[in-house]
Formats: structure tokens, sequence, C-alpha cells
């Protein structure tokens, strides 16, 4: 996240531009059912109004969790997730802080917190309220994590779950939506937020979680017509039209 | 020397020499030498052309020696009773009452196993050449009547033959490195290869300038340990540094090196070569040579059987179609590269084999291997890279030694044409470049280790003497070795979580161990070396719109099935959306979609594809052609043996802007259109070209000089650019010596590794070759795509929290050589420091018309420019050459 950034455009940056309906930095509006958002470019979403942050699928502890199954991942996810997380929880000084869904990789992976990750997980809930939507992943959260567990919230007419209906006003997570591009011989992929203005799909904010093309068809049974990819950059975000992705 | 006096010198069992007599051979030189180096217990190399024998000298001692202990009198049953007391014992010798060889009846598999054990191993790069030698072996055995059994084991052998091989070997075992790293990996490896006496090593030059290399190594230091009486035979092409590749064959002692003896076959005819002097127009760019395509076709139709190589797939399948578009005469062309189906690639060869093609248009696919019988010319098209490379394509034609091969080398463009002359003056001095030799890579020390647990269990200091006797592990640090034993335990993770996941854990003796079995099982899956470029399968299926516009891509509504085609790398088909057509599988196609990892295409009826492949090929330029490249350029008298038009033209480049001096590097810079451009010619291959673009980019992006774009080919680079390089380096506000400092290769390259998709891609395969990330798992099938994605996100976090873990270093080793070729940079910076000339232009010089060609046909970055794009070359090159 490079907020004050006066650097030239990356590579990749200036390929996303060359697509974008629009640039914008640091974040990128967002509407979902008439509620302004900002689209932030590091996969968190931001209510102004409310002073609420909202972020998906982090998936903490997926390189142990794997470690458990013999693939040796390297186990700095955690502390890299938490870190982000941070930088972006400083710069909005939000409220409430709502993680939508599969923040734990597997149900034992909050026991696998080391204790540094927990002291920062509990720096960053201190003075706001925090709420976990329960997702598939992690579906029975344990209360001594702070904050509290819920399977969905509603809020001025937004509703905030894991797993996307397609109902108006949802932000939801769970498909890790990417995108691709490509012009020129030149493709790249990255995390984006899919909205068409009355429903949001965010992206995964976790360092292991990958992602889902916005092709896929689990994105056309959530939006029935055209919508926008906000696509994170490496110093902006860039809005996109689903259709031009590959 | 009489073959009387060969036979009193060395005694070649009779059978044998009358087998030679009957086909109306004489045993060569080199293959009787071969046999006394044997007797005398001694490992060698052989080197030698194709042509002459070589595999036959590999085996003869091998044969030699197994028929003198069956030639021995023979006392019914009782041989095998006498031999079955002194199991691996050293070879019998040959009894002077031999008797007439007779056919024995086969003995029992079990009298086998208790008797005699493996006795030869036979290791090629290639299983279809290992079956073809074993089918080769098949008929001097049977021949001689020899009671040798011989058997292949590759990825194909059916399980229960593998059980087999391991209780009753065979006593010739042919095989290849990665089935000979499983064989190793299990705790019978010990019964099985003490009774070793000889490994057989073919086609060494193309094996060890690979990690299959490092792992071929690391396996022999194995079984110098579990058989220490085994010797080594390297079969090889000829090469730079014959020296350097003979230590590959016996194990290093401490602080100094060995080596095995060499023999040379000498006596092949030299080949002739010569490069197509082409009425036509020579192009300044591309790759196709289109222009000769007609004169290609000729040579085809005037000879019996031709190899065409070309150096790419897509090359392959573009020169088939265009074959094929003029083939009045109805000429049996066909097409072999690596990416097509398996079946049909038999098929091809079949027919090759058999005598019914006229024309085979293949790329390195058939660099190596199997024998095609009489080819009797080799077109070369395109650049041929290396002049080794271009000598053993030339050797596929004609495998009579006696008999010159013939070649002829087809330029795509004006450079070309410089580098096929160089090229044809290195072949008329035998002057080789091949690579020097490998230093071993730490991820294939990791899944060696992990292989050496799956045996029996292993001693740490034992293990670092053993693997130290490979040569090119011969100066590994034991802090690295360590390293690696850390990663294959627990992930090597400066922050220690993974105790309790540990893959391989020390008893209380101290010897590492494989945890458990899914450890071990993991392995089995996963050995080997070679990550292929991540590849999709192509299916042709019908298409979803009769148009020829297709609607922008989505996953939905394309009929599954359909036939295979073939498979394509992921990252030509990451660059198209639906509706683009390409060249596949000899037809043009339209891309449909890509789900999972299949790639639906249908059958297009453009006649010309709209997304072309540029790439020159896998290998760039090598160091050597390049600098004889530059002596030529150099040396004026010598531009009289060029073709009149190239010629010319680098006496235009003269008069206009300036031809480089053998050391010097030429920067030119001049205004076009709206933008500037700065090109420079290091001829040091286009991988280098293009690491240097990145790191040159972002300079002149930090000195305010607005960089917008860059191309590499294999000669030159172009940057352009917004910032008027012309004044600014006229008024010393650009320095182009500090612009190409060696210190790129500092910070500016750290940072551009950062992002970089080749290192991404490098990092990938470390990480598969060493086993953090499995490529097949037991039981649930994760697909390819999936492991790319996860690999890329596993560099971001490793590179941010543990920069010096020691897969990052493999990847930097790898990188120093590999798509990055950061060394072949390095060289060249260190060569033309104090030695760049500037050449200010108020236009393109003729020099630059062929990469300045290249732009819009590359990957270009940033607002490219359009206007660019849209010029035809006829503009450019009349800008150059009207003045």
């Amino acid at each position: 996240m490079i907020y004050e950034s006066d650097e030239p455009l990356s590579d990749s940056d200036h390929l996303l531009s060359v697509l974008a309906i629009n640039d914008a930095r640091p974040g990128s509006p967002l509407l979902v059912a008439a509620v302004a958002f900002v689209a932030d470019l590091s996969g968190a979403l931001f209510w102004e109004q409310e002073r609420l942050l909202v972020v998906s699928d982090l998936h903490l502890e997926k390189g142990s969790s794997f470690a458990t199954r013999g693939v040796l991942l390297p186990p700095y996810d955690t502390q890299a997730t938490l870190a982000r997380l941070a930088t972006v929880i400083a710069h909005y000084d939000p409220c409430i802080v709502i993680a939508l869904g599969d923040s734990f990789h597997d149900p034992d992976a909050h026991q696998r917190l080391s204790a540094p990750d927990r002291e920062a997980l509990s720096a960053l809930q201190a003075r706001r309220d925090w709420i976990w939507i329960s997702g598939n992943h992690d579906p029975a959260l344990p209360c001594d994590l702070g904050g509290v567990v819920a399977t969905e919230v509603a809020l001025g007419g937004i509703v905030f779950r894991h797993e996307p209906t397609g109902e108006v006003g949802e932000i939801a997570g769970h498909l890790h939506p990417k995108a691709r591009v490509s012009t020129r011989g030149r493709s790249m992929e990255r995390r984006c937020f899919a909205s068409d203005g009355e429903r949001t799909v965010m992206p995964a904010f976790g360092a292991y979680a990958g992602g889902l093309s916005i092709r896929d068809r689990a994105f056309a049974r959530i939006f029935s017509t055209d919508f926008v990819a906000h696509v994170l950059g490496d110093s902006r975000m860039h809005a996109i039209a689903a259709s031009r992705c590959c | 020397m009489d073959i009387a006096d060969r036979e009193a010198r060395l005694p070649l069992p009779d059978g044998f020499l009358r087998w030679f007599a009957m086909r109306g051979w004489l045993p060569r030189a080199h293959q009787l030498e071969l046999l006394r180096k044997a007797r005398e217990g001694r490992s060698t190399l052989l080197i030698a052309p194709t042509g002459a024998g070589k595999t036959l000298a590999g085996f003869l001692p091998t044969l030699g020696e197994l028929s003198e202990k069956h030639l021995s009198p023979p006392a019914g049953r009782g041989r095998f009773a006498r031999e079955a007391s002194k199991p691996g014992e050293g070879q019998i010798a040959l009894s002077e009452a031999a008797p007439h060889p007779t056919r024995f009846a086969p003995p029992s598999p079990r009298e086998r196993g208790e008797g005699r054990g493996l006795h030869t191993l036979y290791i090629s790069p290639l299983k279809a050449l290992a079956v073809d030698i074993a089918r080769n072996l098949e008929a001097p055995i049977a021949e001689m009547e020899l009671p040798i059994k011989v058997e292949t084991r590759t990825g194909d052998t059916p399980v229960s033959r593998r059980q087999r091989q391991r209780r009753y070997p065979p006593d010739i075992l042919l095989t290849t490195p990665e089935q000979m790293a499983l064989l190793l990996a299990s705790d019978d490896a010990p019964f099985l290869f003490s009774s070793l006496r000889r490994v057989v090593l073919d086609e060494l030059h193309a094996l060890v300038t690979s990690k299959r290399g490092d792992l071929l190594s690391l396996a022999l230091a194995r079984l110098w340990r579990l058989a220490p009486q085994m010797r080594a035979i390297g079969l090889s092409a000829t090469v730079a540094d014959p020296e350097s590749l003979a230590r590959f064959l016996v194990p290093q002692p401490e602080s100094r090196t060995a080596a095995a003896d060499i023999v040379t076959a000498g006596g092949a005819a030299a080949p002739v070569v010569e490069m197509l002097d082409t009425s036509e127009r020579l192009p300044w760019a591309g790759h196709s040579a289109r222009h000769a395509l007609a004169e290609v076709y000729d040579l085809i139709r005037r000879n019996r059987t031709t190899l065409v190589f070309v150096n790419t797939r897509s090359q392959a399948e573009m020169l088939f179609q265009d074959l094929w578009r003029i083939n009045d005469d109805g000429l049996a062309i066909a097409l072999h590269h690596g990416s097509l189906d398996v079946a049909q690639r038999r098929k091809v060869e079949q027919a090759m084999t058999a005598g019914r093609l006229r024309g085979v248009v293949c790329t390195s696919s058939l660099d190596l291997g199997v024998d095609w019988g009489d080819v009797d010319l080799v077109i070369n098209i395109g650049a041929p890279k290396g002049s080794s490379r271009l000598m053993q394509r030339i050797g596929r034609a004609n495998h009579r030694l006696d008999e010159a091969s013939r070649a002829v080398l087809v330029p795509a463009n004006r450079f070309e044409v410089l580098e096929c002359r160089v090229a044809i003056d290195a072949v008329n001095e035998n002057a080789q470049d091949t690579p020097p030799l490998r230093s071993g890579a730490l991820d294939v020390l990791a899944q060696h280790v992990l292989g050496c647990a799956c045996g029996e269990p292993f001693h740490a200091d034992q293990l670092f003497d053993e693997v130290r006797t490979a040569a090119p592990y011969a100066n590994l640090a034991r802090a690295d070795f360590d390293d690696v034993i850390d990663f294959v335990a627990t992930g090597g993770y400066a922050l220690k979580t993974y105790e309790r996941f540990a893959r391989i854990r020390q008893d209380k003796d101290g010897r590492w161990r494989v945890a458990n079995p899914r450890v071990r099982q993991s392995y089995r899956l996963n050995v080997g070396t070679i990550v292929e470029e991540a590849m999709l399968k192509v299916k042709l299926v019908r298409s979803r719109h009769g148009g020829r516009n297709g609607s922008k891509g989505s996953t939905g509504a394309i009929a599954r099935g359909g036939r295979m085609l073939g498979e394509i790398e992921e990252y030509f088909i990451e660059g198209l959306v639906a509706g683009d057509t390409f060249v596949f599988g000899g037809e043009i196609v339209r891309y449909e979609a890509l789900v999972e990892d299949q790639v639906y295409v249908s059958r297009a009826n453009d006649d010309s594809p709209k997304v072309p492949s540029y790439m020159g090929g896998k290998f760039p330029l090598s160091t050597y052609l390049a600098e004889r490249v530059r002596n030529l350029l150099d040396d004026k008298r010598a531009w009289n043996g060029l073709p009149d038009q190239v010629r010319e033209w680098l006496s235009l480049q003269a008069s206009f802007s300036r031809v480089p001096h053998a050391r010097e590097m030429i920067v030119e810079s001049f205004p076009r259109a709206d933008k500037h451009y700065l090109v420079c010619y290091p001829f040091e291959g286009r991988l280098a070209h293009q690491t240097l673009g990145m790191l040159l980019t972002r300079r002149l992006e930090r000195m305010r000089v607005r960089p917008l774009g860059f191309v590499a080919n294999e000669y030159a680079l172009a940057i352009w650019m917004l910032g008027d390089a012309s004044t600014m380096i006229r008024q010393r506000r650009l320095d182009l010596d500090a612009l190409f400092d060696p210190d790129m290769l500092g910070d500016d390259l750290e940072a551009w590794l950062a992002e970089s998709a080749l290192m991404k891609r490098t990092f990938r395969s470390c990480a598969i070759i060493s086993g953090l990330i499995a490529r097949r798992f037991t039981g649930e099938e994760k697909s390819r795509r999936q492991v790319l994605f996860s690999t890329d996100l596993v560099y971001d976090v490793l590179r941010k929290h543990q920069p010096d873990h020691v897969l990052l270093r493999a990847a930097r080793a790898d990188a120093a050589t590999g798509l990055l070729d950061i060394r072949r940079l390095s060289d060249m910076l260190a060569r033309i420091k104090g030695r760049i000339t500037h050449k200010p232009l108020d236009h393109i010089s003729p020099l630059a018309v062929p990469v300045m060609l290249e732009i819009g046909r590359e990957a270009v970055y940033g607002e490219a420019s359009d206007e660019l794009l849209a010029e035809a070359a006829e503009d450019l090159v009349k800008e150059a050459m009207e003045r």
C-alpha cells in the first residue's frame, strides 16, 4: 500500500490503466445499494459514514495448515496478513472491523497462532468493535479470540455475510475474485472487488489466499448483468468492466 | 594393424569377431580402445560423432564380459550353481576351450537372482532412446546367441515387471535418470546394485547441461558407495571441454579433481554445410524464413529424406503449414515437436523409420536420440544459436560415419545471415561452444536427500562426503548442505515452527530417516527435475459462434470433450482473448475458452493467425558465436563472404552511423515521430537483453528520461522514451557510462526480481524440484494452475520474511544462467565498461531496423506506441536507407 506515492506507475499499473474506466488512489469509490464505500488498494472495504472496515478471507494459518499435511510452506503468512491489516486499520482508524468469514484456514487454525501474532491481533482489536463472521473454513469460532462471532450482520440496508447469495445490498467474500487482463500479448492476474452497484464480492485479504477468475460461472450466478472489477494494482485501483477481463 | 594383431592384443571373444565379420564390419579403433580401458578397470569418456557406433562401443565391454561368463565350459545347470557361490564376484577368465556358442535355455528367474545380479546400467535422457537401444542390442545378442537378459525400465514399465526387476534383475537394465533415482531410494538398493560392474551414460553432453545432470551425478555418487567396483562409460558428442566432462564419471577426491580417461573417435567425414543462397529479398526481422519457402521446398523435393529443424514449436507449425500450401507434388512431409500428442509423434517416428517420409519439420525434440536411418539432408531454419548445437543437428543427417553429412542453413533475417556465416566457419574449424559444467543445484540436492532418507537411514556426515564425490557438487559448502537437510526436515525456516510436521527425523543414533510412509510415497510421485512450462491440454471443439469474431470469453456453454490436439504453454494462452486465432497442430485454430487445465479451440477459416509467436527459441545465441559475429562486423574484408544485400546494409551502416569494433558497444540515439529512441548492440542474446532492458528502464525512469517501453532481440536492445536522450547526453545530463554501470546488478536487480514474472517462474521450478510443492498428490489431484498461483504467493512472502532462504538462493543461482541470464549480462557490462561509443543520429540507422521492427511484435509496456504498431516495415527501411 503506497498512499502518498509520487513514484512512477509500475508496469502492471500501466497495463491495467489502459483498460480501466477510471483509476483512483488510494481507493476506488464503490456503491452498494446506494451506500458509498471505498474499495481500498489493500483489498479492504471502508464505509466512511459508519467508520466500518471490512476484510474478507484472511485465511490465517493457512501455511501451518498445509504443514500438517506435509507441505511445509513458509510459516510467515499470518504475520504478513496481520501486518497488512495493521496498516489499513492505522490508515482508516475504523470503529468497527468486520472479518467476513474464512478468517482462519481450518477449525484448529486459531490454536496454532503464535504468541506474537496473537498479540498483534489483540492490538488491532483494542478500542474498536470486532465482528468475526463465520465462514465455511471456520464455521465454529471460539469466543476467546476477542470480538463477537456472528453468521451475518445487517446494518443500514447492507448485509454482511460470507457466502454471496446475490441479494441486493449484500457484501460477501468466499469466492476470492481475481481478474485477468491481457493486452498486446501481455497479461496479468490480480485480486479484485466484483461489484455491480447492488452487491459486492470482496477479494481475499490473506497472503496465501488464491483466487477464482471472475469469468467463472460462480460469478454469473450472482451478477445478472455485466459488472465491474475493481482491480488491485500496485499503487492504485483500476475499475475495469468484467467483460474486458479474460 | 590387422584383425589378428588386434585380437592378440585385445581378446575380443571369437563370437564377436565372427559377428563383426558376418556383417562386413571391422571393430573400430575406439571400440577396441574402450574394451581395453574396461579391461584395465578404467572409467572412460568416449567422444564420438553421431554414426560412429558409439552405443555399441559402450556395450561391447559388457557384452564381452557377460558372454565370457557364459562361454566358460557349460556343465549343465551347474554353471549357475558354481556362480551362485560367489555372487557379485569379478569376471571369470575367458576359457581357452570355449565351445561354439549355443543358445542356452534361459535360466529361471530364481537362478538369475541368486547367481548374477545386475551387471550394467544404461542411462539415457530419453525413454524412447532406452527402448530403441534395447531393440538394437537384441540383434547382436540374438545373432551371437549370448544368454544375456536386457530389460528397460521407464515410466511406462508395468508395476509387475518393476517388482520382478528388483528381485530378479536382468544383466543389463536400460533406464532414465529419474527411474535410477527411484531405484536408489529404496531399502533394497544395496541388494540390487552391489553386483553392478558398469554404468553407461548416453548423450552425456546433453544430460550434464541441466538439473537432470545434477540428479544423475548424485545417483552416481550413491552407486560408487554401493558398488565400489563399478566403472563408468560416458558417451558424448564433441564438447568444448572434454576434461571437465570426464570428471563427471569418477568420484571426486577431497580437495583435488580426478577425471576418467578420454577416448576420442576420429575419422568422421567433415560435414558439408552451406548457407542458402537465396534469390529472394532477405527480411529485416522475424524468424519464419518465409521468403525462402519455395527454395526450402525445392531442397526437400531434390533429396530423399530431409530433416527441417526450426527453433520453436510455433515456427514448426507455421512452416509445416506453409510447406503444405505449396506442396504440389504431394510430398510426404510430417511435423514433429514436443507438444504434439504422443500417439501422433510415434506415428511420425514410425513412418520415418519405415522410410515413408520425404521431410519432417521438427524442433529440438529431435536433437537427440533415436536413430532414424537415412536422412540425407538437414536444413536448419533461422539462427543456429551455437556451433555445437548446430553440429549435433547436422549429425542427424546420415548416420554413416564415412560419408559427409550435408546441411543447409537458412537465415530468416539479415542478422541471422551473420550468425549463419560464423556458425559455418565454426563448424569447419570444428570449434565447440558447449557450456561449462554446472555447479550442482541446491533444489536438486534437496530432492536427493529426501530420496536417500527413503532408502536406508543416513548420517549427515557420510552423506555430505558422498555428495561431494559427485563432480557438480565437489565444492559444496557444508553450510549449504546443512541448510538443505534442514529444509528437507522442517522447511528451513528461521521461525522454527514445523518440528512436529518434519518429513525426515533423526533416530537415536543420529541417522536421518523418513518420518512416515506418506513422505516416501510423495517422493516417489514427484521425483525428477523436469519442470515443464505449465502446459495446458488443447482440445478441438465445435465453435460456439459461427462468425469470425467470437464474443469475449466466458467459460460456460462449451461442449466438453473433443479431440485432443496436444499441449501448449500456459503463458501463451494467458496472452490471448477468446476469438484470437493461432497455429496449432498444423492448423489455424480459434481460442474459445480455458476450463481448468484444458484449452478449448475450434477450427478457424482464417488465412493467417491473428496471434503470431515471434519467440526466437529457448536458447540464446551462444557467447562464442556472438563474439565471432562481433569480430566479423569488425573485419571489413570478411564482409566479402556475405551476400550482397547484407554487405550493402553494413556499408550503409558504416557511412550513416558506425559499425561496432569487436570490443566496443555502440549506443545510437535518434528521434522518431514524437518519441526518442536509444538502441544499443550488446550481442548477448535475447534473455540477457530483456533483463538489461528491465534494469535500464528503471534507471531511465529515475533519471526522469521517461522511458515508455523496450524491445530486445538476440543482438540489440531498443528503448523508447519521451525524454530527448541525444540532447541529455550532449548536455551531460545523461551519462551512458553511469547508465550501463555494472552496479545496476545490485539494488535495481533486487527491486526488479521482487516482481519479475520470470523470477517467479524460476522460483516455482525450484519449489517443485526441492519437494516444497508437490506436482502430484496421492489421491487428490491438484491442478498445475493452482500450483503456479500458490508458489507466487509463497515467493512474495518468503522474500519479504526470509530473503536468504535456501530456495531463494537456489532460484537466484538459476537466474544467473536461466531465463534471466544475469551472469552473461554481468560479463557483458564488464566487457563494455569504458568502451561505449555514442552516436547521436537524426533518424533510425540501418543496423537498428531489425530490432525496431520487433516493436509491436513483442510485449511492450506502458502506453506503447500504437503508431509504431501500425507502421509498415517498409517505411522504417526507407527512412534508414534512402539518405
